[in-house]
């Protein structure tokens, strides 16, 4: 049985480290985009364009990954690209988990009037399909990177909200609560200063959840055509290209693809990661 | 009784829900930059063709009194006409739906029979690296969502080995018998499998796209589920009275598992309709989604209400089938 734990515990570790590893990657890339760069990202070259990535014949050395049809060098765009994935998963991700808990919070400590109103607005946004509800804000606010936030936050805070909601009552049915509102606590001290603290880990889970999630909506933004404009180095921006001319340059497509998939692959696998940490009975 | 008082409360909440969303919605595409009715005019248009074509479509008045006439209209079942289309919003829209309606359904049950098939060889196989291989799918399949699985499949099966159509809902050039929407359904009843084969090859991937999240979580939640009944007492019972494992998975332990898997299907059937939007988009693929991205793109305001409306009921009544599923399903809740 021990020996079973800590194979389990094993496996997690190496999973932990094989997403945060890309992700720090990532990071590091978004940082000295400029500096690994060989190219410009919007330098267009038509003499250049749809070269094939460096392996294939007819290559040009200097444009590893290829060019697109614009001749703009695939490589630099998708390192420019990752500093949009960034700065949308680290913003979204953070307002949306700030706001989505905090009312979460509110309706499962407080009960009452509260809970019923935050319930009644959750159900109506759950009824809505968020891709489409998604691309109607960004139509409202303008393209734009912060159009985008706003855009994830105004959806996604039911996703804190709902978790946050369901744990934060398990806790205060608790006796703790309770003990320190007799010891001279107010009700919303209680709430943060301790549920709060118990409800943080899966807090903390949900966050990495949700970055993966805003990498891929503006993904899905960029790639209806209203992310940031249209010049502008974006992950889906270069897919939606990509797919237009997928029989002529498949790598236009193929390398934003692969990024982005890892990229959400590493944010949720980094979250079960840290879930099956903070779990007791693994621990 | 008190099945009946909870059923009616269900319906009145579903109400309210409605109306809240028809509410933000109607309010949301009002502010939206970007005149409809300059769009639609030609660049030569005069000051006065603009007021009258606006009057016409009753956006000179306030968005309130906007809101009463199109819900005095809703209610009588008239949505309003598209800007875009100048048909009526209903007769577009429900001309749509039975495209989105097919994919959706296909997408549903290619999910169930992956994902059933995942958790009952992984209960059979259990403990070894058979079920260790299914948990890794399953975790894969979960981490990556159907918009990414729809480009990998496109790569895949639609570029690097051509089987599937990528785009669209039929070969354009074929000559089509149907006097209903429901293609997929009809050419069965019509017995023209050649048209049937035809729509299949270009529904598969985006349905498949929609299915593997879907089929993860349904993997997941019913292995679990199989697992913890296979060590009750009267699944022992019958593994002693001689039946062979099979027998006991399926006939035994799989009718007293199944409720969980039946509700959380019921909710993630939903997500499935709202990921239909972009998967549509990514295929050409000619349902509602696909339409709606283009209404809000040519600001097609009475478009876009009906069809978030339309997605809306769509939602909640699948939740209000799921929820009254489970308590007839469920004993405790029948007798209660």
């Amino acid at each position: 049985m021990l020996d079973g734990r800590s194979q389990i515990r094993r496996r997690l570790g190496l999973r932990l480290w094989l997403s945060g590893g890309w992700l720090l990657l990532l990071v590091l890339a978004a940082v000295f985009a400029p500096l690994l760069s060989p190219h410009s990202p919007l330098e267009q070259d038509l003499f250049l364009g749809r070269l094939p990535p460096f392996w294939a014949h007819g290559a040009e050395p200097g444009y590893l990954l290829g060019t697109d049809s614009l001749g703009r060098d695939v490589l630099a765009r998708i390192l420019y690209g990752a500093r949009v994935a960034l700065i949308v998963a680290l913003a979204a991700g953070s307002i949306t988990g700030l706001i989505g808990s905090t009312m979460g919070l509110l309706a499962g400590y407080l009960r009452g009037w509260v809970d019923v109103v935050i319930s009644r607005l959750i159900d109506i946004w759950m009824a809505f399909p968020p891709v489409l509800f998604s691309i109607l804000l960004i139509a409202v606010l303008g393209p734009g990177l912060v159009s985008i936030v706003i855009a994830i936050v105004v959806i996604d805070w039911t996703r804190f909200a709902r978790v946050v909601r369901a744990e934060a009552m398990a806790q205060g049915a608790m006796d703790y609560p309770a003990s320190a509102q007799i010891a001279g606590r107010t009700r919303l001290s209680t709430m943060f200063v301790e549920i709060l603290p118990n409800v943080l880990p899966t807090i903390v889970v949900l966050l990495t959840l949700e970055m993966g999630i805003a990498v891929i909506v503006e993904a899905i933004l960029s790639f209806v055509n209203l992310s940031i404009s249209t010049d502008d180095p974006t992950w889906g921006g270069m897919i939606s290209e990509g797919r237009a001319s997928i029989h002529q340059a498949w790598w236009v497509m193929v390398f934003p693809l692969i990024a982005l998939f890892l990229t959400v692959l590493s944010f949720s696998q980094f979250g079960e990661g840290l879930k099956d940490r903070f779990d007791p009975v693994l621990r | 009784m008190k099945i009946l008082r909870s059923i009616l409360f269900r319906l009145a909440s579903t109400a309210v829900t409605l109306v809240g969303v028809a509410v933000i919605v109607f309010f949301v595409i009002r502010v939206v930059p970007g005149d409809p009715i300059s769009m639609m005019l030609p660049p030569g248009a005069t000051e006065e063709d603009i007021a009258r074509l606006t009057a016409l479509y009753g956006l000179d008045k306030s968005i309130p009194e906007q809101f009463l006439i199109w819900a005095g209209g809703v209610l009588h079942g008239d949505f309003g006409t598209s800007i875009t289309a100048r048909r009526p919003v209903i007769e577009l829209v429900l001309g749509r739906l039975p495209a989105t309606l097919e994919l959706s359904i296909m997408a549903l049950v290619i999910a169930v029979i992956i994902g059933g098939a995942a958790a009952l060889t992984g209960t059979r196989e259990r403990d070894t690296k058979i079920e260790g291989g299914i948990d890794v799918a399953n975790g894969m399949a979960l981490s990556i969502p159907d918009f990414l699985w729809a480009l990998i499949l496109i790569l895949l099966f639609g570029v690097a080995w051509p089987v599937f159509h990528i785009s669209g809902r039929i070969t354009p050039s074929l000559d089509l018998p149907f006097v209903t929407n429901f293609y997929l359904f009809e050419s069965v009843f019509r017995l023209r499998f050649d048209l049937w084969a035809d729509i299949v090859s270009h529904m598969f991937m985006p349905a498949l796209a929609l299915a593997i999240p879907l089929a993860a979580i349904i993997g997941q939640l019913l292995k679990q589920s199989l697992k913890e009944t296979m060590h009750l007492d009267y699944v022992t019972l019958a593994r002693t009275k001689g039946y062979g494992e099979n027998h006991v998975i399926i006939r035994e332990a799989l009718p007293n598992a199944i409720l969980p898997t039946l509700t959380l299907v019921g909710v993630q059937f939903t997500f499935l309709i709202g990921g239909t939007v972009i998967i549509e988009r990514l295929f050409s693929y000619e349902g509602l989604g696909n339409m709606a991205i283009d209404a809000v793109i040519n600001r097609d305001l009475p478009l876009i209400q009906g069809i978030v409306i339309l997605f809306a009921v769509l939602f909640t009544a699948v939740n209000l089938v799921v929820d009254l599923t489970y308590a007839l399903l469920n004993p405790r809740l029948r007798h209660a």
